[in-house]
């Protein structure tokens, strides 16, 4: 598939390998296709709008969904025929922190560890482990219903970990969390990280995207991207040859994207806060740029030239993606 | 084998603990039980006593003085008022102040004297016909034995006497037919909606999908969330025969160990059908909606208000297919005729039976529909 843009692999053990996953609801497609292999020991995020199926997809990773079609690997052991393997090793955190809000936070991790068959001494090491990584200690008896968003998804993170999974899928883990218990979490998450665990991370979040070592971007079932943040940077698709991506800022950011965007030599512009991303034709001369701007009566502070975010990443090659589409239609 | 039932002990702890954080929903389901049978022991006596009653003495002397005493004196009549022609007696009735007319005509003390036979008008209004049926067999026998009384009045006995003696329910109290019977719907009800409900609950919640990715099995999670419950039904099974002992003073023949034994796959049953109901309903509504439809049967198919004999052949052979048509024999043939594991093997047979085959169906569907949903 041409249309996946595949930034080049680094060598290594595989912790997932997904092989032309598709998964069908009826007529309707929510995977299509879909191929990628993460490491062990990666940040994997998974990014893509919403009702793209990235559920879908940790779903079938997990073995909570049947295949239509296509493979799949985790830890090297294939989900359709070693499920219950597959279940010990993982650890899987849902959107919505499933936890038993009628109980403590000490019996919910109590269960939990009961269902993996810890023995006694290892799940009283491992409960201590998670209560004190996740900082649980103040709010042991307390009901899980009564936690905050924050501490739920400590808790049901400590849950999905206490039987010392090799790999972990957390789906959207920090919808809905304040920015100091964002940052918390993606801390530990490094830190675990260093001990060996694989996360497998879907996100919203462009800053956290930019955190990950190795991301991949679903849109509507179909894998559009996937590789290392600076290597998809780098995609001709999104810094087409010939091309510059400046950040132009400015009081009048409106105005200025309005004219912007007629002007030949710019191919794309988008405001981000006080300031316009643009590509531009290398040939342009940024100081032409200025000219034209003052010109037509646009104040200009600054114009620099910018490395892609990510968000740009995506947004380019989604642009393509549609093109490609309406293309084929035509 | 131990693998099979993996995760048996921590689902079991886990329901365990639902229920002692929530001893409101405990106590309501055990408690409203007995109230319904309050309600319903005490409410419905189809005993008909009392009957309004209003009465045309158009004759007025000695004999049918006497006459109007029996019938008073029979408890099924409940005289409000005399009137004094026809007219006012018939619209008594289609006002529907009262239930039966009754008229002595003018000459019935001189007929009787003269060794004449005498008529008495009974009208009854028949759209009840419960009240109009024993409205007329009470009626009839007091005419037959006034009747025997006069042509017999020299001889010292009758020539036949007949004397009915019902067997087991002395006192055709209706509460004793009636309550063991409703203990077979109440213990459906309770444990049907509380093993749905545990289920459904976790489905809502997402923790039953955070299940399905640790490594516990179908069988240990399904068993783990069915023996509290099925805890639970015996002990409603306790409170209730308790209540229907002490309270509505109906006396237990037959031996409490044999009926807790045959009340065993009955409340099997009742456990799977709740499995069934929770593996289609993804809502605790939907779950009332659907249980409610599979109580349905058993209330009207089983014998517990319409005799399963009277039956059209039709719904005789369903309930054939009805759990609780075999326990309500079961609870009927302990507590009121002492009936033991003898008299009832076959319907204790058929239970066990019944209850195997429909936790099997019940763990076939939760595996397919509730894990793989
Ligand atoms: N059980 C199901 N039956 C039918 N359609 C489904 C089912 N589960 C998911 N879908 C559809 O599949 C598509 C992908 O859903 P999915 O939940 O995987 O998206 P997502 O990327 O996780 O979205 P979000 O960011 O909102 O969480 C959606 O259109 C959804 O409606
Ligand atoms: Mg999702």
């Amino acid at each position: 598939m041409k249309s996946v843009a595949v930034a080049p692999q680094m060598n290594g053990e595989v912790a997932i390998s997904a092989e032309h996953l598709v998964r069908r609801f009826g007529s309707f497609t929510a995977v299509n296709d879909v191929s990628f292999r993460v490491q062990k020991g990666e940040i994997f995020g998974f990014l893509g709008p919403n009702g793209s199926g990235k559920t879908t997809a940790i779903k079938m990773l997990t073995g909570l969904l049947p295949l239509s079609g296509g493979q799949a690997y985790v830890e090297g052991l294939d989900v359709r025929t070693d499920s219950e393997a597959v279940r010990e090793r993982i650890g899987y955190m849902s959107q919505n922190f499933s936890l038993y809000y009628d109980l403590t936070v000490t019996e919910n991790l109590q269960f939990y560890g009961r269902i993996y068959s810890l023995e006694p001494a290892r799940l009283k090491r491992r409960f201590e482990e998670i209560v004190q990584l996740n900082g649980l200690e103040p709010y042991l008896n307390r009901l899980a219903s009564q936690l905050s968003g924050g501490w739920k998804q400590r808790l049901a993170l400590g849950c999905a970990m206490l039987h010392e999974p090799k790999l972990l899928f957390l789906d959207e883990p920090t919808a809905g969390i304040d920015p100091v218990a964002r940052r918390q979490l993606w801390d530990l998450l490094f830190e675990l990280s260093g001990h060996g665990i694989t996360f497998f991370v879907t996100t919203h979040y462009m800053d956290e995207a930019e955190r990950c070592s190795h991301v991949a971007y679903i849109y509507y079932g179909k894998l559009i991207a996937d590789g290392t943040p600076n290597s998809l940077r780098e995609l001709p698709d999104v810094q087409p040859h010939g091309t510059l991506r400046v950040e132009i800022t400015t009081p009048e950011v409106t105005r200025a994207l309005r004219f912007a965007r007629h002007l030949p030599g710019i191919r794309s512009a988008t405001i981000f806060g006080q300031s316009i991303h643009a590509l531009i034709e290398d040939r342009f001369n940024l100081d032409d740029l200025r000219e034209q701007l003052l010109k037509n009566g646009i104040a200009v502070a600054e114009i620099r030239p910018l490395a892609p975010s990510l968000e740009d990443v995506f947004v380019e090659l989604t642009y393509k993606h549609q093109a490609m589409l309406e293309a084929a239609r035509a | 084998m131990r693998n099979f039932f993996r995760g048996f002990g921590a689902v079991f702890y886990k329901e365990v603990l639902h229920v002692r954080r929530d001893p409101a929903t405990l106590f309501f389901s055990l408690v409203i039980p007995l109230l319904q049978m309050v309600v319903l022991g005490f409410g419905i006596d189809t005993n008909i006593r009392q009957i309004n009653t209003i009465v045309f003495n158009a004759d007025g002397r000695r004999e049918s003085r006497e006459l109007l005493d029996r019938l008073r004196n029979s408890d099924t009549f409940h005289i409000i008022r005399y009137v004094e022609n026809d007219g006012d007696l018939n619209d008594a009735i289609i006002a529907g102040k009262a239930r039966v007319g009754i008229k002595i005509p003018v000459d019935y003390s001189d007929r009787l004297l003269h060794n004449m036979s005498a008529q008495v008008l009974v009208l009854i209004d028949g759209s009840d016909s419960s009240v109009a049926g024993q409205a007329i067999n009470v009626t009839t026998a007091i005419g037959l034995d006034e009747s025997l009384r006069r042509v017999l009045q020299d001889r010292a006995s009758f020539a036949v006497d007949m004397r009915p003696k019902m067997l087991f329910n002395p006192d055709s109290r209706s509460p004793n037919f009636f309550l063991p019977g409703l203990t077979a719907i109440l213990l459906l009800n309770v444990t049907t909606f509380l093993t749905a409900f545990s289920i459904v609950r976790e489905k809502e919640r997402g923790t039953l999908e955070q299940l399905f990715v640790t490594p516990v099995r179908p069988m240990g999670l399904l068993f783990g969330k069915l023996l509290p419950y099925l805890a639970i039904g015996f002990s409603e099974l306790c409170l209730i025969l308790t209540f229907m002992r002490f309270v509505f003073q109906v006396p237990i023949h037959g031996n409490v160990l044999v009926l807790a034994f045959l009340s065993l796959p009955y409340l099997f049953v009742s456990l799977s059908i709740g499995i069934l109901v929770s593996s289609k309903a993804n809502s605790q509504s939907e779950a009332i909606q659907l249980a409610f439809l599979t109580f349905l049967p058993s209330i009207f198919f089983s014998g517990y208000i319409f005799p399963r004999e009277t039956m059209p052949v039709f719904f005789y052979v369903i309930s054939y297919f009805i759990p609780a048509s075999y326990y309500i024999n079961i609870t009927r043939g302990i507590i009121l005729r002492g009936a033991g594991l003898s008299h009832l093997w076959l319907d204790g047979l058929a239970l066990y039976a019944m209850g195997s085959i429909l936790l099997l169906i019940a763990a076939r569907r939760f595996q397919n529909k509730v894990i793989m949903a």
